[in-house]
């Protein structure tokens, strides 16, 4: 019962839009940024912590094993969240290691993608699925 | 509010490799979070931040609403020479903020 | 999920152990590296944004550090609150406190305890203590200000009919809707939790349990509030000030 309460009233306090972009559109998404070419696995790593407490700051890590230069852009993905976008790091010539480290919103449980654009114009990505749970206390 | 703190060493060696931190304080407002009324309240969030040391790009973001409230960044960048690091970064409501650390290569 | 709770209540109750575990290792990993390093810590902008309050002029123009010198001099203070006050004859929460410099040695207005200012202020005392035992005394008329604190702890309120006491000390450990209840301290107020996306006091911490169980919420100036605190602080003994903790 108070296990229901508590859930009653994260319900009505309505944190986050419950809506979610769907697969399609993330896949459009990354169609887009490839324009035909291909999308190998491996390279980039994504570190998201697998089990949530809170979705609204979650630390996300992503870097490419590559010297510095060799990597142009770094994209993130996340399929379960109302605009599935999360961000683009373009590198200059001062960058130094193919990284970077953020917080996250994350709506709800889902698989968060990143992408590595490699100076060569290659593309390759990796994937982690996040289990999110909430808080009990809100207002 | 202070607007941010900017962590990044004073000194580095010729070539090495060092990291920014950045913590900004913004409430990073998605657009999807709904009030008492049912109304959303309105997007406002830091959409770009560019990041360069004497004029030259470190990095660069594109940012949207998933982003977290009071955002944090990290970074690296080589440092080839003494020289200024500014960060510019840029909010819904076109408000343009600026920090800037000096960085002594030896 | 009735079936759950109850089965979850007829449990003997773990009584709290011999020593006090803070919010922080209830928390993930990674929650605890966003508390211990202060270059990913979001509590630090406060912290920051009090100490420079602490060095500008307020009021009729006295700045903190006029009477009290650098802000750094303040360590420990934060850990003894809430506090005796003789000359008001009552104990006195740290923003309280805060309020009455402000108020009579500074010609300014008061602050309300959840203003950005407050929180700021409240933030970078605290932080000054951080690493140090919470150390309320316990005796003299502090005593009294205890004893009433734990009686409330322990008060079923609301339409859930629970006390702090059943969900902090019975059931601390045990999970409620996906999260661990902790045991409730509060030596890391105030604190950034991710719920809020935001600092927050130890009142509105205790607001949200309050209103957790639908009972009406303790007015942040009220005496309940105060002995409230002091209980926390005095069951929190073992404890280190952790201000600005963070927690989910
Ligand atoms: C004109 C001098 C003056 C100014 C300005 C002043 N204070 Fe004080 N403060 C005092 C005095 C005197 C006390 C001792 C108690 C009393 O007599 O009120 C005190 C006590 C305190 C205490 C409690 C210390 C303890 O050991 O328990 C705190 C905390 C404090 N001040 C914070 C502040 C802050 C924060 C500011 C600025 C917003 C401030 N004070 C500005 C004079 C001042
Ligand atoms: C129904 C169970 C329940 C009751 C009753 C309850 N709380 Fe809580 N409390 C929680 C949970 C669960 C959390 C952990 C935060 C969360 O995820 O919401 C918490 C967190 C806290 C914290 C924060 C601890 C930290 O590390 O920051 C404090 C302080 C606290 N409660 C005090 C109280 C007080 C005082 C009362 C009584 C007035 C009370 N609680 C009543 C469930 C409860």
């Amino acid at each position: 019962m108070i296990r229901r309460h508590f859930l009653t009233i994260a319900a009505t306090a309505a944190i986050i839009h419950p809506a979610h972009a769907s697969q399609a559109e993330i896949a459009a998404l990354i169609r887009e940024l490839a324009a035909g070419r291909p999308v190998a696995k491996g390279r980039i790593t994504l570190e998201v912590p697998e089990l949530v407490e809170n979705g609204n700051a979650v630390s996300i890590v992503a870097h490419v094993d590559a010297l510095p230069g060799e990597v142009r852009a770094i994209h993130v993905f996340a399929n379960g969240n109302p605009l599935p976008h999360v961000l683009t790091a373009r590198f200059g010539p001062r960058a130094g290691r193919p990284r970077i480290a953020t917080r996250f919103r994350l709506a709800t449980s889902q698989t968060v993608t990143a992408i590595a654009e490699m100076a060569d114009a290659t593309l390759h990505s990796d994937e982690v699925d996040v289990l999110v749970t909430l808080a009990a206390c809100i207002e | 509010m202070v607007r941010a703190l900017l962590n990044v060493p004073k000194r580095a060696r010729v070539g090495e490799i060092i990291e920014i931190r950045l913590l900004i304080s913004h409430p990073m407002e998605s657009g999807q979070r709904r009030g008492p009324n049912g109304q959303p309240y309105p997007r406002d969030i830091i959409h770009s931040l560019r990041a360069e040391f004497d004029g030259e790009l470190v990095v660069e973001l594109d940012l949207y609403p998933a982003i977290a409230a009071n955002p944090f960044f990290a970074f690296t960048m080589q440092a080839e020479h003494s020289g200024t690091l500014s960060l510019t970064w840029i909010d819904d409501h076109d408000t343009v903020q600026t920090e800037h650390a000096q960085i002594e290569v030896a | 999920m009735r079936h759950a709770l109850f089965a979850l209540l007829l449990l003997t109750p773990l009584t709290l152990a011999a020593a006090p575990r803070s919010g922080h290792d209830d928390a993930g990993l990674s929650i605890q590296a966003m508390q211990d390093d202060d270059t990913q810590n979001p509590g630090m902008l406060w912290v920051a944004q009090g100490e420079a309050m602490w060095d500008a002029n307020a009021g009729t123009g006295q700045r903190c550090a006029s009477c009290h010198g650098a802000i750094t001099a303040m360590r420990g203070v934060a850990a003894r609150y809430p506090a005796w006050d003789p000359t008001q004859n009552r104990p006195l929460s740290l923003w309280q406190r805060i309020n009455h410099c402000r108020t009579d040695h500074q010609g300014a207005e008061a602050l309300d305890v959840e203003s950005d200012a407050m929180l700021s202020l409240t933030a970078a005392l605290g932080h000054q203590s951080r690493g140090m035992p919470v150390s309320i005394a316990t005796d003299g008329p502090m005593a009294e200000v205890i004893e009433t604190g734990r009686r409330l702890h322990q008060t079923r309120q609301g339409q859930l009919n629970l006390s702090c006491a059943q969900c902090h000390d019975d059931l601390a450990g045990h999970h409620l809707a996906g999260s661990r209840i902790p045991q409730g301290h509060g030596n890391g107020y105030p604190e950034y939790r991710l719920e809020w996306q935001t600092l927050g006091s130890l009142w509105r911490r205790v607001r949200n349990c309050l209103t957790g169980v639908r009972a009406t919420p303790y007015a942040a100036d009220s005496a309940e509030m105060v002995a409230i605190e002091a209980y926390l602080a005095a069951r929190a003994q073992g404890l280190n000030v952790e201000t600005p903790a963070v927690r989910p």
